[in-house]
């Protein structure tokens, strides 16, 4: 598995000079990455400062309001508490992994249809919620929905849209199978 | 397109889908942590655990000591360059960095420098504070009683009483009151909340020596006037500075001000020659910037014994925190307050507010709603509801008896405010009719009767935005304007530039959409641009519900100026005269001659390949809109709350808002701003408060205690419209961003002291966790 990875060097943002780091092997959107980090990193600051993906965000620090959501071996998990060495070895899917073939994923596109964002910021984390939900349930209720999301705060929907958007896309997928969707 | 019924495509009203959810949708939005320059290094903030100290000492040997640490700023250094203080927007100062005084717990103390996120925080933990505990003063009242510490020192007065601000009939309103068949009052407290965007506050600032260029990406809604505000304080040259506003993750009014750790990081950036990052934690951010509300407001209203208003007097006092650092326009202390007497023809009214100081980080900032419009259309609103209880008739028909009718516009009310339109019947018999009203009474009645808490309450508010008028409106001199430039390219294609700044509102789309309704071109080939000094006209920013009323005005009129001179090409083209020319159906046509006509696009390339002789080549135009007035958007909106009587539990059941916003550019949108505006009206009625101990420890001051409604608690939102164009605006439109959270509360808390009727109590002061309508219901007391 090392063997292939393709390295990566923290950024200077990440790393105190000095520190002692540890190697991590984790696979992101599908593709085996190897890197050094110090042990402290939280998952979240190694996407973004190491990996660039940047569209995973930072809202709270503290579990509470789910804009870093990420799906650690397909389960949705807030990457602000989950330490990049606890993903040594695991599958990592972020929002830029929802994507598949310049197609955008049947969450994306009903968030886009059903005016489910506005500033955008809680919106990766809130999909990605959203693409597990429907991975286990792809016909929840109003009800499943809002407690399915409970853990993203959203500060500019009001969560109508967002409830209407996560149902459409399950009927969508229902319809038509999706190619990719990251869970 | 039809010939019956012309449009262009994505013009005024059809919801079309928002431009800039393409990058939000894949994750490749650009907000300001996502910033990231060469050589940048980190900046971390060292904050006091003291509301009120004075600072004996600040050791930095050991934070230095910390690996990647490479400066630490305190306040002594600011003080050298001048900078430990500077202005607030309301011409009062605020501490950058104490030199040696903290005046609330999580004050800036000293800033740390390292090479990357993880050793600045360690440096914040590593300087060394020593601080001599004073007196703390949390509450406004006791602020102002003789003897009591007085927190700035600064200052030349010795007290801690800001300012004296009232407006209004005194004499003529006590004569009302006085001689009023009916009269009622009542205490209302609207405590301190925080606008808690998922995005919290930060800044990229890059002083580049050798070319002397000093550019921020910054959290902010107001870029030039922050660019302006910078100038000033440190006499870099404006056209040095740029300030850049990339994609903002929510900002309801918390991103207007300029907060310590901007500066701190410009000249961390200054000093070490290298980019600065700084992004403050969620504590920080719910510690330590601006709040909202912390009204204490005493409101009497009197009435003809069958009910027609007649008086209303209103005495607050504002809790300011340490500084008055308001967001206001500089004419309005108290911001727009005085719009209070709402929807009602009082004949006389009278206002007053004192502010005091506390010792609590600045208060006075919008919660998406700035300018005090909320304080003021909850206190109306609740004195209403109170009014409708002391006369026993129905609330909607004390409503409807005392209505501003339709005909009564442009009405000019006791405080002196022209509303431009209204028809305030019409949106409470929309939303009774919707919601079954008479029906919900039936129900009700059986279930008081069986003893089950089920309550209904109603809001008919009118707001007050699109600051505004020059003569009257300017924060810090700046007159309130705002602007629009817009170019159309030799192909017919677009780019369009504001002065203002989205956060989430949709600007890329809904300006897009203004600007292929006046210029005939789809909303499609129109691209919209904000947020970026060196390029965007200048203009006063996105808060206050402004931007369509006063950028999206100004995208009409720069069309319309581009229109005028396109006709004078089009006759050119079409061999007649401008006269013979009208626009009419998104073309420029001859007029008797169908058929012959010409786009705008074939127009904009003439105006690059084949312009007429005596005139100037290119199509553009810059409008720089000063508006004739106020808008004042209005709405009725009626809520549903059952009530569990074990555990006080308020559960909103129904909850139908009737908004009009005059002119609808985009209907999808228009709805999605209602439902955020409603969730930020039931979070502070329901669940969030920002509370202080007496020695001004913050509670609330993270997620966990300072509680963000989830998408369980949130009801379901039920929308709808009424239409009455304002007017005085180019399109007819009034703005909408903010009409929800202003209208919601009362709505909300009326509904539950409605429910409560049989247990006597007036008023319970929100929010109205269920401790306190528990005790009510355990117990009685007259108010919690």
């Amino acid at each position: 598995m090392a063997a292939t990875a393709r390295p990566v060097t923290p950024a200077a943002a990440l790393t105190t000079s000095g520190a002692p780091t540890t190697k991590i092997h984790i696979t992101v959107n599908g593709q085996l990455l190897s890197a050094d980090v110090e042990p402290r990193t939280l998952l979240v600051y190694f996407l973004r400062e190491v990996l660039g993906l940047t569209g995973t965000h930072v809202g709270c620090d503290t579990t509470n309001c789910g804009a870093c959501t990420v799906h650690l071996d397909g389960r949705p998990v807030k990457s602000c508490t989950v330490l990049a060495v606890q993903a040594n070895g695991r599958k990592v899917t972020t929002v830029e992994g929802l994507e598949v073939g310049g197609k955008l994923s049947p969450v994306q596109q009903a968030f886009y249809e059903e005016h489910g964002l506005q500033c955008g910021f809680c919106t990766p984390g809130m999909m990605m919620t959203a693409t597990a939900l429907l991975a286990r349930n792809p016909n929840p209720s109003d009800a499943e929905v809002r407690d399915a999301i409970r853990g993203n705060l959203c500060r500019c929907t009001g969560y109508v849209n967002i409830v209407k958007a996560i149902k459409a896309a399950g009927k969508k997928m229902q319809e038509t199978p999706p190619a990719g969707g990251g869970a | 397109m039809s010939a019956e019924s012309p449009h262009v495509k994505g013009g005024i009203g059809q919801s079309i889908l928002r431009k800039e959810d393409a990058r939000f949708i894949r994750g490749k939005g650009n907000y300001v942590d996502d910033v990231k320059l060469p050589g940048m290094l980190y900046l971390d903030i060292t904050r006091s655990p003291y509301a009120h100290a004075k600072i004996t000492a600040i050791r930095t040997d050991k934070a230095l000591k910390v690996p990647g640490v490479l400066a630490v700023i305190t306040g002594k250094d600011l003080e050298a360059a001048g900078l430990a203080w500077m202005p607030t927007l309301m011409s009062d100062k605020q501490m950058v960095l104490p030199t040696d005084t903290v005046m609330y717990q999580a004050q800036e103390v000293a800033g740390v420098v390292a090479d990357s996120r993880y050793a600045a925080a360690d440096g914040a933990a590593a300087v060394e504070v020593d601080y001599e505990p004073l007196p703390v003063v949390t509450n406004p009242f006791k602020a102002l009683e003789p003897g009591a510490p007085v927190i700035r020192t600064d200052r030349a007065e010795k007290s801690n009483h800001i300012w004296h601000w009232e407006t209004g009939d005194k004499s003529g309103t006590d004569e009302a009151m006085t001689s009023a068949a009916v009269r009622v009052s009542q205490d209302l407290y609207i405590p301190r909340i925080h606008v808690s965007s998922m995005e919290t506050c930060g800044c990229v600032a890059h002083m580049d020596a050798v070319s002397g260029r000093f550019t921020i990406w910054m959290t902010t809604q107001a870029p030039h006037a922050i660019r302006t505000v910078y100038a000033l304080v440190t006499g870099l040259p404006e056209q040095n500075i740029r300030v850049i506003s990339p994609d903002i993750g929510g900002g309801f009014g918390g991103k207007v001000p300029v907060y310590p750790g901007y500066v701190i990081a410009s000249v961390a950036s200054i000093k070490t020659g290298h980019p600065v990052k700084w992004i403050e934690d969620r504590s920080e951010n719910l510690q330590a910037d601006s709040f909202a509300r912390d009204y204490h407001i005493h409101a009497e209203v009197g009435a003809t014994k069958d009910g027609h208003v007649s008086a209303l007097r209103v005495k607050t006092l504002a809790d300011h925190g340490y500084t008055d650092a308001a967001a206001n326009p500089s004419k309005f202390p108290a911001g727009l307050f005085h719009i209070i007497t709402g929807s009602y023809p009082f004949a006389k009214a009278f206002v007053e507010v004192d502010a005091a100081y506390t010792n609590k980080p600045p208060g006075g900032i919008a919660y998406r709603c700035s300018f005090r419009v909320t304080e003021a259309v909850y206190t109306i609103e609740r004195m209403m509801d109170i009014l409708a209880h002391k006369l026993n008739v129905d609330p909607a028909e004390l409503r409807l008896q005392n209505f501003i009718p339709p005909e009564a516009f442009p009405y000019r009310s006791a405080l002196g405010w022209t509303y431009d339109s209204g028809n305030y019947a019409g949106a409470l018999k929309k939303a009774m009719e919707i919601i079954d009203y008479a029906g919900l009474r039936r129900e009700q009645a059986e279930k008081r009767a069986k003893g089950e808490l089920m309550g209904i309450g109603i809001s008919s508010f009118t707001e007050i935005v699109g600051a505004g008028p020059s003569q009257t409106f300017d924060i810090l001199g700046i007159k309130m304007f705002d602007s629009a430039e817009v170019r159309i390219h030799p192909t017919g294609k677009v780019i369009a530039r504001f002065g203002t700044k989205s956060q989430g509102q949709g600007h890329e789309t809904t300006y897009a959409q203004i600007l292929a309704e006046e210029l005939g071109i789809p909303a499609d080939d129109i691209r919209v641009e904000e947020g970026d000094t060196d390029t965007a006209p200048y203009g006063l920013g996105t808060y206050a519900s402004r931007s369509t009323p006063t950028a999206g005005a100004a995208a009409s009129m720069a069309a319309r100026k581009i229109r005028e001179k396109a006709l004078h090409i089009a006759a050119h083209l079409l061999e007649v005269s401008p006269d013979d020319i009208e626009w009419k159906d998104y073309a420029f046509r001859v007029k008797g001659v169908p058929g012959k006509s010409k786009t705008m696009a074939e127009v904009a390339f003439a105006a690059y390949t084949n312009h007429p002789k005596g005139t100037e080549a290119g199509l553009e135009a810059t409008d720089y809109y000063d508006p004739p007035n106020m808008t004042y958007p209005f709405g009725s909106y009626i809520c549903v709350v059952d009530i569990d009587k074990e555990t006080g539990q308020v559960k909103v059941r129904r909850f139908v808002a009737v908004d009009d916003c005059g002119t609808i550019i985009n209907p999808m949108i228009v709805d999605g701003q209602i439902h955020g505006g409603l969730t930020m009206g039931f979070a502070p009625s329901l669940l969030e408060e920002i509370q202080y101990d007496e020695d001004g420890n913050v509670h609330g001051g993270t997620f966990m205690d300072y509680l963000v409604p989830t998408a369980v608690e949130t009801p379901n939102w039920e929308t709808a419209k009424t239409v009455t164009p304002s007017p005085h605006h180019p399109i007819g439109a009034k703005g909408v961003g903010e009409s929800a959270t202003v209208g919601a509360p009362p709505a909300i808390v009326n509904a539950v002291m409605d429910a409560l009727r049989p247990y006597g109590v007036e008023h319970i002061d929100i929010p109205l966790h269920p401790w306190k309508v528990w005790q009510v219901l355990h117990g009685g007391g007259k108010s919690a």
